[in-house]
């Protein structure tokens, strides 16, 4: 399989999931437990996708300080109502100065 | 009240999109750092359109693995936003050929900044807002991140590796301190889900962890159905 090849599959498989799911037959989200799971499982998925993009790398658990201590920022900033962008700014500044000071 | 609950929605997703939509900038530089072509990149953010399994394909040909594997981890991780366009299908009311291009907004942050909204009409504002406002911002940073990665060597210098993990974390928050009687099992699935991914990771493919996470909800819907 070249690179290409690859990029095309995920492309147009990406799409026919998004689409799949809004083509469901309503019958499907008329089921109470389809209609509950469906409205707990991306609470899940994104607890997950923090994880997973903050304390591993490749199969590995790996604990990477300043991007911790980046995400804890952004948890102070989140309980002190800031906005959104100021969110995410205080956990990339964190992260930047804490390697900058070569940690 | 009601123009209140539109803009607001409207200001969420503004927010929500520029903001991780400059994270197009981090695949661009990673894709092309992986081995990818400018051409590549920017193909996969204009169809592709999910983050998660975009970067997922840049990391397996980055670590030289089998594309086919990377190909499929990539297509595992895009499930989920099967499981978000069921849950949207009634909220957007797109139907017949209007569901193609809405389709391709079905994504881990339209889907939060929807389902954040207080009713049905500043939930598709907030849905439509977000879309665009992502759509573009990510094109045209993965342009720009994968053009300039020649002179950008690492972005994990100027922290943009914490970005990601933040927005989740950003737009979950809401949710999990809300009050509401919903709130603690809400708390429940998502510890649940971390658990389960961070057990999964190290012995299981890049990709499959996140979607395991969906094992606990499963289980709770199953156990107590409402």
């Amino acid at each position: 399989m070249s690179v290409w090849q690859a990029v095309v599959a995920v492309c147009l498989g990406c799409y026919a999931l998004k689409l799949a799911g809004l083509s469901a037959p309503r019958r499907v989200l008329d089921h109470p437990g389809v209609r509950r799971f469906a409205a707990l499982v991306p609470v899940a998925l994104l607890a997950a996708l923090i994880a997973v993009q903050a304390f591993t790398h490749g199969q590995a658990l790996h604990l990477d300080w300043p991007r911790t201590a980046g995400l804890g920022a952004a948890v102070v900033a989140l309980l002190l109502r800031a906005p959104f962008l100021v969110v995410l700014a205080a956990a990339a500044a964190v992260t930047a100065l804490l390697r900058l000071a070569g940690l | 009240m009601e123009t209140t609950t539109r803009s607001s929605a409207i200001r969420d997703g503004l927010g929500v999109g520029l903001a991780v939509g400059l994270s197009g900038l981090a695949f661009g530089a990673a894709a092309v750092t992986a081995g990818l072509s400018v051409a590549q990149a920017c193909v996969l953010s204009l169809f592709a359109f999910t983050g998660a399994s975009q970067f997922a394909l840049a990391g397996v040909v980055a670590g030289g693995g089998s594309l086919i594997a990377g190909a499929a981890g990539a297509l595992l991780l895009g499930v989920r936003n099967t499981l978000y366009g069921l849950r949207l299908a009634d909220l957007l009311d797109a139907r017949g050929w209007r569901r193609l291009p809405v389709a391709q907004g079905v994504i881990d942050e339209t889907t939060a900044v929807a389902l954040a909204q207080p009713d049905g009409e500043s939930a598709r504002t907030g849905f439509l807002v977000t879309f665009a406002s992502l759509y573009l911002t990510w094109n045209a940073t993965t342009l720009l991140g994968a053009l300039g990665t020649s002179q950008v060597a690492d972005p994990a210098v100027f922290g943009l590796d914490a970005v990601g993990p933040a927005t989740f974390l950003a737009i979950l928050w809401p949710r999990l301190t809300a009050d509401d009687p919903e709130t603690r099992s809400l708390r429940a699935v998502a510890a649940a889900g971390i658990a389960v991914a961070l057990a999964a990771t190290p012995f299981t493919p890049p990709g499959v962890p996140v979607l395991l996470a969906a094992l606990p909800v499963l289980a709770l819907v199953l156990r107590r159905p409402r």
